[in-house]
This record gives C-alpha cells, structure tokens and sequence, in this order.
C-alpha cells in the first residue's frame, strides 16, 4: 500500500480512498462475473459457436478448392470470355486421376452439381474414363472427347464460381438469384425459384396465426383478469392444460377432429348442413387452426399480466366522467394492455415462424413452411450450404422484426399518470 | 489480469473436461434400425437371439434416416452408433464421403451369398421392399388394377395419398401415363418426360393428400380419408396382420428399393459388427424375418426356407417383383435438388 500520489498535495487524503474505492469495485464486478461466467462459457460453446459454425457453411466454399486445387489455381486469371487454355485442361486432368485416385471426386461433383445439374455425371464420367495423364498439349481434346462438356464455357464458370474459399453461392440462391457465365447476379430460372414465395408463405402463416391468436386471447384475458380470484383460477388450468400437453399430441387430435370423416364432418353432415365432408385439413385452413391452438397461451398469459396491473379505477373514473363503455375502453383500458399486446403478438409471431411439425401433419404440399426446407436439406439431401443459407435470412428477417417491434413499442409507452 | 486469470481458469477447466468426454469410451455394440414393427421383429429374431448365440453384449437404437444425420455422427467425432440401416441412397452418398467402412465380404460368408443388388463396398442389403399401391378392400368396390386407376377419379371416387416430394411420385406418374417400368427412368431423364409427369399430376392435383412419415398411410386408409395411397409394402401387411384390416396392395408397378447395414467409420467394435452382420446374413436367420415381417431379404437361400404362403406376399417373390422397378439412385442424387424446387414450385401453384 504505497500512495504514490500524482494529482497534488490537498488531495493526498483523497486518493487512497478513491483507489480503495475502485478496488471494491473492481472486486465486486469481479464476482458478479464469476458467479455468470460458468453460463456464459456454457450458451458460448454449446449455443453462439454452433450458430456461428453452421451460419459460416452459408459462405464457406472448400470442396472444390480441396479437390480440384490445380484447376482453381489454373482459372485464377482466366477471363471467363472463350475457353481456357491448355494449361488449365492439363491441370484439371491432373486433378481428377489425384482425386479419382483417393475417392474424393465425389465432393466436389455434389457441389458442382448444386450449381450446375448434370454436373456429378460430367466429373464421374470423366474420372471413369480418365485413365492416364494426357499427352503434352493434348489435355483439351482428350477431355472434350471424354466429355463434350469441357467445351463449354459454362462448365469452366461453374468450376471457377465455385472455388471459394467464400461463396454468395448458397445466399443467392435462398433469394431466387444465380449467377450467369459473365457473372452478373440474375433472377433464377422460374422452376427454381422458390425460396421467396415460401419466406412469404411462412410470414403470411404466422401473421394470420397471429391474430388470429390475439382476437381470440384478448375475451379470454380480459374475463381471466375480472373474475374473482377462485373462478379465474379454474379457467386458468382450461388456458395452462393445452399449453402442458405434447405438441404432437395437440396436433394429431386436430387431424382426428377435421379429417374426412372426423368428428366436425361427421356432426355437420349428421345435422344436415353440408352435404358433402368439407375440407378441414391438409390445407391453409387446417395448419392456422392447430397452429392458433397450440400457440393460443403464448398469447394469453402477457394479456392477462398487462391486465391484471390495470386499476379497475381507471375505468370508474372515466365514467364518471361522462365516457360511454366503447370510448372508455378504446382510450384507457385498451393503451394500457398494448404493451402485453405487444409481446404476445412478438412472442407468438416468432414462434410461429419456426414451426415445422404442425403444418408438416395437418398441411398439404403448398403450406410447408421454411423450417421444412430447412430440415430437409439438413438431414435428407445434406445441402448443409443451401439450409444455413435459408436459416440465415430467416434468423436475420426476425432480428429485422423484433428491432421494428422495438420501435414501435417504444413510441408507444403508456404512462399512466396515476402510477403508485 | 484478475479477470483474465478467472476467464482463462475457466476455458482451461471447460476444455479439459471436454477432451475428457471424447476419449473414446469403451461402450457395447450398437446397432441403428428404423424403429416401429420392423425393429419389433428385428429385436426378436436378430438382436437376441445373436446376443445368446455370440455372447456379445448389444444395444439397438432407432432413426429417421437423412445422411446429414450420419455426417454429423461420424465427422463429430462422437459417434456413439457402430451399425446402422441405411437406405440406397444414403449409402450412395455416404460411401462417397467416406462416412462407411468398406465391407470385408471375407468375414460375412462371402459376396457370392448374396443377391447381386445387395452387394456393395461400403455395406450389405438387408432387406428388398416395396412401394405399393394400397387400398381398402372392404371401401372399394372395384379393386384398383394399377396406377392408371389411381389417377382415374371417375372410376374410382375419392381422395389419394402420395409422398410428398418428387422421388416415387414422378415415377409413378409416368407408370399412369403409361411409361413401361423399366422405361420410366429413361423418360424422367429428359425434360420432357418432367413435364410429362407435371401435366400427369395436375389432372388429380386437388385430389392429393401427401404423407411424410411411413405410417401415415396406412391411417389415412384405415380413416377412410384416402381411397388410395402410395405405401410400404411391409405396413400394409403389419395392418392387416395386427390390426384386423382388410386392405389390399398392387404389385404391378411397384417400386422397391434395398435398405443396408454399414458400419460407420472408426467404429471401435468393428469386430463385434461383423459377428453381427454375419449372423444376420445367414438364411436361417433372415428367413426368420421375411416370416414375420413381409420383406424381402438379402441372402440368396432364404427365400427357399419359406413356406409358399409366406414367400407369395414378398417383394422378392418372382411374381411380385416381375414388373417392379428399382429406385434409381444415381438419378435422385443427380436430381433431387431440382426436382425437389420444381414439385414445390408446381405445389404452390
């Protein structure tokens, strides 16, 4: 403990304390950190680094580098407008004999063939019939002759579009957009563009869940938080029993409810108001009822802690001051819930946009939503590029709408004048 | 420095215990199947009885499949499964990335043991199955010949399921627009052929319900949702077996493919995997199987040691597999991306 005070001689009282100030300080914002740092190590390693290792697979581009790495090197500064030239063939020979040698032409080929369909036939083709180096100067014909293929610049651009180490290849292509030979970035051929219908679709669903949510929610909150503690309790375990039970469960029990012959057809017909079952199930319809279903708590529960907070004197007031119910409930009550408005639209917004198993169950073709693509590139077609790419325009579309809803609440704080 | 001593203490803790984790622990044989009744009857005519006979200790899990899924297990480095059930397809692909072992046939009584399509470097068959046309014989009054009737709506009313995606569908669009079987893939090579498939669809497009999941068909029969569906063959006979139905198959036309046993790279009871495999390759045993499931098996004999009753509800019998065709696998991996964004295209329409 040395003060080796700098700052003058009125002052020498002072500094020791405020040091000893800082170091209580520091000592306590040391703990603090101490005591979360375990669980920030964890979310690190098991929830931010995989994240960020499967958002990277959206840019990454290493397969053909690896595989093919004289060609890449050869197309460096290849122009891109007529053929490459000898050496580039040579090279691209020398490639396939290496890689046909040790088994990994395959790699390369599925990558290639993402970009270019056909493409895995013109590489295994080619290293079946490649038996030996070609002579000096001779590797342009020999390919050409092997397959025609090689003399097309498309192929050459494809090879050289791919050879990373970063690609907008995958990003590109989950927004309905490729690259042409001159590599300009163009729409994607019709057949092929998907992607942004679909992230409309799925925005589409969870908006109309959504509401669909709040018109239903907002009765059941309000009557949740006027009656006495004793009946609300009771309707309360009707909102929380849905919420506990399994998804899928919920799920299959809509499936028995609107199918063909299912409990709802069968009743109407048996009342004789349709003639014929209507179509409940394995369409739009279908997947925005069991979706409200099963998200319907999500809504409920903010609703209900916004309301709960409201004075019933608030609302006195205002009739006492000569307000009709509608304009009361318009200009004091309503205001006041918009903040439990706001998070459970949030709340059930978002978690509508992942949902994957209901509209997988109860959805026809045309109302799968992204996280169907996404899991079936992940784990049937292992297209791990194409399902990072899709997840990272969906994570960045919903960070984009929570920043908006963030706005917006923020201009839209209620403060009561009666706060106690 | 406090801090960063505290950060770094830490970190070294955290990956200490993590290199500790992944030492390879000694762990008994385990082998992956597909679950429900298929894995019931696998449980009881392989898995125990080859734990008595061989005395080696081995426990069974089940999956979905996807080779994403494999890729992650074995590239993970934490591969906690040693043999697994593959379809054609991702033995295909997981043979090319290397995910496999490659098979030494020495060991599982030799390649000649085999049906030639069962026989493949980086495993062995194990079973031959069928897609199927499925119905339910007791709604229908006229039993469907083929996949023309399939498409047909006005000689038979009602709903059809298919699964959804392009792989089995565009074949079996083409079959009802009259391709031959053993044609279909030459057709669906072309664009012509694509769209062929496309228009074929279009005529009962508002008719389909897709299915994702194996046993989903047989409920949307048993529902009477559907009048028709595309289906397994084994789940057909599981439903009229154990739940009393009466539903009926068409074999004409049919699909079939062969699911295989790998053996996932650096498995530390490679050993152990090969007792396995070749206990259930032996013909005995697999006959075993086909009796109490209604699949097709690998072995060259094993259809011999059936009773004719049993062996005329199989894939493999030669009635039933006269005017079947093989799933083409180098055509899916060639095309399943793009067929995929097309059928979705064509979905959203």
């Amino acid at each position: 403990m040395t003060a080796a005070s700098s700052t003058g001689a009125d002052a020498s009282t002072e500094v020791p304390l405020k040091r000893r100030l800082r170091r209580a300080e520091r000592a306590r914002q040391v703990k603090a950190l101490a005591l979360v740092l375990p669980l920030l190590v964890f979310l690190l390693f098991t929830f931010a680094g995989p994240i960020a290792g499967m958002l990277w697979r959206s840019v990454g581009d290493r397969e053909v580098r690896q595989v093919l790495p004289q060609t890449v090197a050869a197309l460096a500064d290849w122009n891109g407008k007529d053929l490459p030239d000898e050496k580039a063939y040579a090279a691209l020979a020398s490639d396939i004999l290496a890689a046909h040698a040790s088994g990994t032409i395959a790699i390369a080929a599925k990558r290639l063939n993402y970009a270019l369909n056909g493409f895995r036939t013109i590489l295994s083709s080619t290293a079946r019939n490649l038996k030996t180096m070609p002579e000096p100067g001779m590797a342009r014909e020999t390919l050409g002759k092997i397959n025609p293929a090689w003399r097309e610049r498309a192929t050459w651009a494809t090879i050289k579009d791919a050879s990373g180490p970063v690609t907008g290849f995958y990003l590109l292509s989950a927004l309905d957009l490729t690259r042409n030979v001159e590599g300009a970035i163009i729409a994607a051929p019709p057949d092929q563009a998907i992607y942004r219908d679909i992230f409309v679709r799925t925005f589409l669903i969870s908006l109309s869940v959504t509401v669909l949510c709040l018109i239903l929610g907002f009765p059941v909150a309000y009557l949740l938080a006027a009656l006495p503690p004793g009946r609300s309790n009771l309707l309360m375990i009707f909102v929380l029993l849905p919420f506990w039970t399994s998804l899928l469960v919920r799920t299959c029990a809509w499936i028995v409810l609107l199918q063909g012959k299912g409990v709802v057809n069968d009743s109407l017909l048996w009342l004789g108001i349709i003639d014929e079952p209507l179509r409940l199930i394995y369409n739009r319809f279908g997947v925005c009822v069991a979706m409200t279903h099963v998200l319907l708590p999500f809504m409920i529960l903010p609703l209900y802690s916004s309301m709960k907070a409201i004075s019933p004197a608030y609302m006195r007031a205002a009739a006492s001051l000569g307000a009709p119910p509608l304009t009361a409930f318009l200009r004091i009550y309503l205001p006041q819930t918009l903040p439990g408005i706001g998070a459970g639209s949030l709340l059930v917004f978002i978690l509508a946009l992942g949902y994957y198993i209901t509209p997988a169950l109860v959805g026809g073709a045309a109302d799968q939503m992204i996280s169907y693509f996404i899991a079936l590139y992940t784990t049937e077609t292992a297209n791990w590029g194409l399902a990072s790419a899709l997840g990272g325009v969906l994570l960045l579309a919903t960070v984009l709408l929570a920043l908006v809803y963030g706005k917006l609440v923020q201009g839209q704080q209620v403060t009561g004048g009666m706060k106690n | 420095m406090l801090m960063r001593k505290i950060v770094l203490g830490f970190a070294a803790a955290l990956t200490a215990s993590a290199a500790l984790a992944t030492v390879a622990q000694a762990r008994d044989l385990t082998v992956v199947s597909w679950g429900g009744a298929y894995q019931d009857a696998q449980k009881k005519v392989y898995f125990e009885p080859f734990k008595k006979a061989a005395g080696v200790p081995m426990n069974d899990e089940s999956w979905d499949g996807g080779v994403g899924v494999l890729r992650a297990k074995v590239q993970g480095g934490a591969a906690t499964w040693d043999v697994v059930q593959v379809e054609s397809d991702e033995l295909a692909v997981g043979c090319e990335e290397g995910l496999f072992e490659k098979l030494d046939y020495s060991k599982i009584g030799g390649e000649t043991a085999y049906i030639p399509p069962a026989v493949n470097p980086c495993g062995v068959g194990a079973i031959l199955y069928d897609f199927v046309l499925g119905y339910d014989k007791d709604k229908l009054k006229e039993a469907p010949k083929g996949w023309a009737d399939f498409f047909d709506t006005k000689k038979i009313p009602g709903k059809r399921a298919l699964r959804q995606g392009p792989k089995t569908t565009l074949e079996i669009a083409l079959m009802a627009d009259g391709v031959a079987p053993k044609d279909v893939y030459k057709v669906l090579a072309t664009d012509e052929g694509v769209e062929r498939a496309f228009k074929k669809l279009d005529t009962i497009k508002g008719d389909i319900v897709w299915w994702k999941a194996g046993a989903q068909p047989p409920q949307l029969l048993a529902s009477g949702e559907v009048a028709m569906t595309s289906v397994y063959n084994g789940r057909i006979d599981t439903a009229n077996k154990n739940e009393k139905k009466n539903f009926g198959m068409v074999w004409d036309g049919a699909l079939f493919t062969i699911d295989t046993w790998v053996i996932l790279k650096g498995s530390p009871n490679k050993d152990a995997a090969y007792k396995f495999l070749d206990f259930v390759g032996k013909a005995e045993n697999q006959s075993k199987l086909s009796e109490n499931i209604a699949y097709g098996t690998s072995n060259k004999d094993a259809a011999a040691l059936l009773a004719p009753a049993v062996l005329k509800d199989l894939p493999t019998a030669p009635d039933n597999i006269k005017n079947a065709v093989e799933i083409n696998v180098a055509f899916w991996l060639e095309n399943i991306d793009r067929l995929t964004e097309r059928f979705n295209k064509w979905a959203a329409k």
